[in-house]
């Protein structure tokens, strides 16, 4: 019987989880698995302490993460978020993808943190909405079609923050 | 070897016995050991009342070899044989090693840049890994008769930056100096245990740890024993060796305008000058100025005066070069600077002046100094090892590590493709699917990268294996499953399997430059010298002990937890008990070692059984936690 993320953590399949309960359930657990607590046991044991605290800490980490959590609760509903097949993005969204990189590569080459900071800050705030709205979308409304797009964008806009992230390192010498 | 005492199946043995576990710090500079002793971690002195022994080895004539303060005070008459800070060299090639004009050593020029370094000596041809070894060998010895017993188990630490390529050196030294690695744990982790533990120390705190030559800066959230790395970074070719070494460079210029013939500096000569430029800088820490004085070999008298000012100015750039990490390190956490509850400095290099405004100002509060930054990482390795022993009870410290560099492999055109992201929590496992290039391909070349960079040729290699025997196959329609583990040590293994056909190839990363098993093999051969008779004898009583440590165990876990399996299960571990039992009377420690296995082998279902069913109970309320309140 193998368990799900939401049941290892013992939570509810829902987006809006109570980051705190997860954070506790994740500790206890570890308490239990984590290889430390097997030094001196017989390799059997380890293993199974390796194989448990590894798939504790990778469920914590889809979980924690709104954008994995998304991707995660439509996998639990059959649907793959992410997708060759499926690279559609409405225009206005793209635009602003658009906007935020030439600012990234402008910022870069005058070699501006604070204005990438800035950036990240603005970028925040639509990861923000857009977790409200998936808040609405998964745990309410229950539409999946408008979920998927949601989560798309969200795990898009990672993917610009961690872009932007990699840059200010590359400059901040 | 330490030989653990174990009673009939079934009868445990005394409850109380106290099990020997020590925490050693190999440092660059000093080293340190310390244990847990009724419930208070101390650091164990030699018999002259020292607790830190010098990182300097030198080999002598007669064969003997001398560690510690013995071998640093020979250091400038006998440069070339006294070896220190051979940490900086653990899991490096010559290559890597950046200003080695400067160092009195005979390295060992190799044709093969990849290959492990070597240092020429009286001795022999010796690997920082066998130097580290004696260091490691000196602390056994002290630890041993200090404790008045074997030592069950050890956790050394090492800087939390150390690649795989360093950490492996580290463990292979252990091996060689006849340790039992319980565990590596990362210096600034093992900081933030005796401080936390010390202080009941609750929220975020940053440890900044400059040590002789490594650097390291990790973020911690510590809740209730548990110690949750957020994220680290560092630079492992940074510490105050390089300011003793920019004052050296003054001296020199200094030197240089005074005289017109100066001629390249003897080997002598340049360990006296890094000597006397080391205890400038100490004395720096408390005054305003310090004077240089002594003879060089060819009777020219070196009289400096170097003022803390000046110190501060040519030494900037190295103070500044540990922000650039720090910034990085509270990016990843994601945390501002208001989430600082507290900011505690780790190792000597500490003790400067201009170290400490600098942490200051950056994080705009006085950092913490209440203890001795020498030995808060020896007290919290020796914390962590009473715990990993079972000496203490068992849920109130918990370590969440994290890898301190990506891990990724080379794919078409020299990229990486970056397959476990730096600041992954420990143990990590991850997989990714690749293919082949062209058709009909039937071999696959997966080197292993550690690094930042995007390109292969500016991370770190760790290995390069072959997956052959991939059946043929148009470009592109195979599936070969690359799977990345990392342990709690923070070591790689990494594996690849075709998914078609299930090929399979499997590397525990061992480095180009590092020693390989044949290697160590010999040297712990020509170590121990003993005669082939005692080796057997001393395999078979291995073999044995480990025997009745799994029988104890598992007889326990079954009388405990025997009603999660089925009557067939339990039947098939009881026969593999009974044959270990018959295995190990006889004399035959092959034979005792593989019913061993298949003793595991055979437990491994109800292991899992044992895992599910105490993360449950953990998860029902009904835990530890509640009751021991």
């Amino acid at each position: 019987m193998s368990l799900n993320y939401f049941e290892l953590f013992g939570l509810e399949p829902i987006f809006n989880i109570e980051l705190a309960t997860l954070e506790s359930n994740f500790r206890k657990i570890q308490s239990e698995s984590h290889p430390d607590r097997f030094v001196t046991a017989p390799a059997a044991e380890k293993l199974s302490a390796m194989q448990q605290a590894t798939l504790a800490n990778e469920a914590y980490l889809s979980l924690k993460n709104p954008a994995n959590r998304a991707k995660y609760l439509l996998e639990l509903q059959g649907i793959t978020a992410i997708s060759e097949t499926n690279t559609a993005m409405p225009t206005d969204f793209l635009m602003q993808q658009m906007e935020w990189r030439e600012a990234t590569e402008d910022a870069v080459s005058a070699k501006d943190i604070s204005t990438l900071d800035s950036l990240l800050a603005e970028i925040r705030v639509e990861a923000k909405s857009l977790q409200e709205s998936l808040t609405s979308l998964l745990d309410v409304q229950k539409d999946y079609a408008a979920a998927t797009d949601a989560t798309r964008k969200l795990i898009f806009i990672d993917k610009v923050s961690e872009d932007i992230n990699r840059a200010i390192e590359q400059i901040d010498i | 070897m330490a030989l653990l005492q174990i009673s009939e199946p079934g009868m445990s043995a005394a409850p109380h016995q106290h099990k020997l576990a020590v925490g050693i710090d190999l440092g660059t500079t000093n080293s340190l050991v310390a244990t847990v002793k009724s419930g208070m971690a101390t650091v164990l002195q030699d018999e002259h009342g020292h607790a830190l022994l010098p990182s300097v080895v030198r080999y002598m004539p007669e064969g003997e070899v001398v560690v510690g303060h013995d071998a640093q005070a020979q250091q400038s008459a006998d440069p070339v044989n006294t070896i220190a800070s051979a940490k900086r060299f653990m899991g490096r090639s010559l290559k890597d090693i950046a200003d080695r004009a400067h160092i009195p050593y005979n390295f060992v020029d190799s044709s093969d840049s990849t290959k492990i370094l070597q240092i020429q000596t009286r001795a022999g041809l010796k690997t920082p890994v066998e130097i580290s070894a004696e260091i490691l060998k000196t602390l056994k010895a002290r630890a041993e008769k200090s404790l008045g017993g074997d030592l069950i188990g050890v956790v050394i630490t090492v800087p939390a930056y150390f690649d795989d390529a360093q950490r492996q050196a580290t463990k292979d030294a252990a091996r060689l100096a006849g340790l039992n690695v319980l565990r590596l744990l990362n210096e600034p982790t093992a900081a933030a245990v005796a401080y936390g533990l010390d202080n009941a120390a609750e929220g975020t705190f940053v440890i900044y740890d400059l040590g002789g030559g490594t650097f390291d800066i990790s973020i911690l959230k510590l809740t209730k024993g548990v110690f949750e790395v957020l994220a680290t970074n560092g630079d492992s070719a940074l510490g105050g060796d390089d300011f003793d070494h920019r004052i050296y460079c003054w001296v020199l210029d200094r030197i240089r305008e005074s005289t017109s013939d100066f001629n390249p500096l003897s080997e002598n000569d340049t360990r006296l000058l890094l000597t006397k430029a080391r205890q400038a800088k100490e004395w720096l820490t408390d005054n305003h100025e310090a004077q240089i004085v002594c003879r060089l070999s060819n009777g020219l008298l070196v009289d400096v005066t170097l003022s803390a000012t000046q110190f501060v100015e040519f030494t900037q750039q190295l103070v500044i070069k540990t922000l650039a990490p720090t910034r990085k390190a509270m990016r990843d956490a994601q945390l501002t600077l208001e989430d600082i509850k507290g900011v505690v400095l780790v190792g000597g290099a500490t003790r400067m002046p201009q170290v400490r405004h600098a942490v200051e100002e950056y994080f705009k509060q006085t950092p913490l100094t209440n203890l001795d930054p020498d030995k808060v990482v020896a007290l919290g390795a020796a914390i962590q090892a009473n715990a990993l022993i079972g000496n203490r009870s068992e849920d109130d410290l918990l370590l969440l590590d994290v890898t301190p560099l990506s891990l990724g492999l080379e794919t078409m055109g020299g990229l990486v493709e970056r397959i476990i992201p730096r600041n992954s929590t420990l143990p990590v496992a991850r997989a990714q699917d690749f293919t082949t290039y062209k058709d009909g391909q039937t071999a696959m070349s997966i080197q292993v990268v550690q690094g930042e960079r995007e390109l292969v040729a500016d991370c770190r290699s760790l290995a390069r294996f072959e997956l052959r025997g991939i059946p043929p196959m148009a470009a592109g329609a195979a599936r070969i499953r690359v799977t990345f583990q990392v342990d709690a040590d923070g070591l790689l293994s990494v594996s690849a399997r075709e998914q078609t056909n299930g090929v399979e190839a499997h590397v525990v990363v061992k480095p180009s430059y590092g020693l390989s098993e044949d290697e160590i093999t010999h040297m712990l051969k020509s170590s121990f010298g003993s005669a082939e008779a005692d080796k057997v004898a001393r395999m078979l009583a291995e073999a044995r002990v480990s025997a009745g440590a799994i029988i104890n165990s598992v007889t326990l876990a079954l009388a405990a937890d025997g009603h999660l399996i089925n009557e067939q299960e339990k039947q098939a571990i009881e026969t593999e008990i009974q044959n270990l039992q018959t295995v190990s009377q006889a004399e035959d420690a092959a034979a005792i070692n593989k019913a061993v296995d298949a003793l595991n082998h055979a437990t491994e279902a109800f292991a899992a059984a044992r895992m599910n069913a105490s993360v449950s109970h953990a998860l029902s309320g009904k835990n530890l936690d509640s009751i021991n309140l």
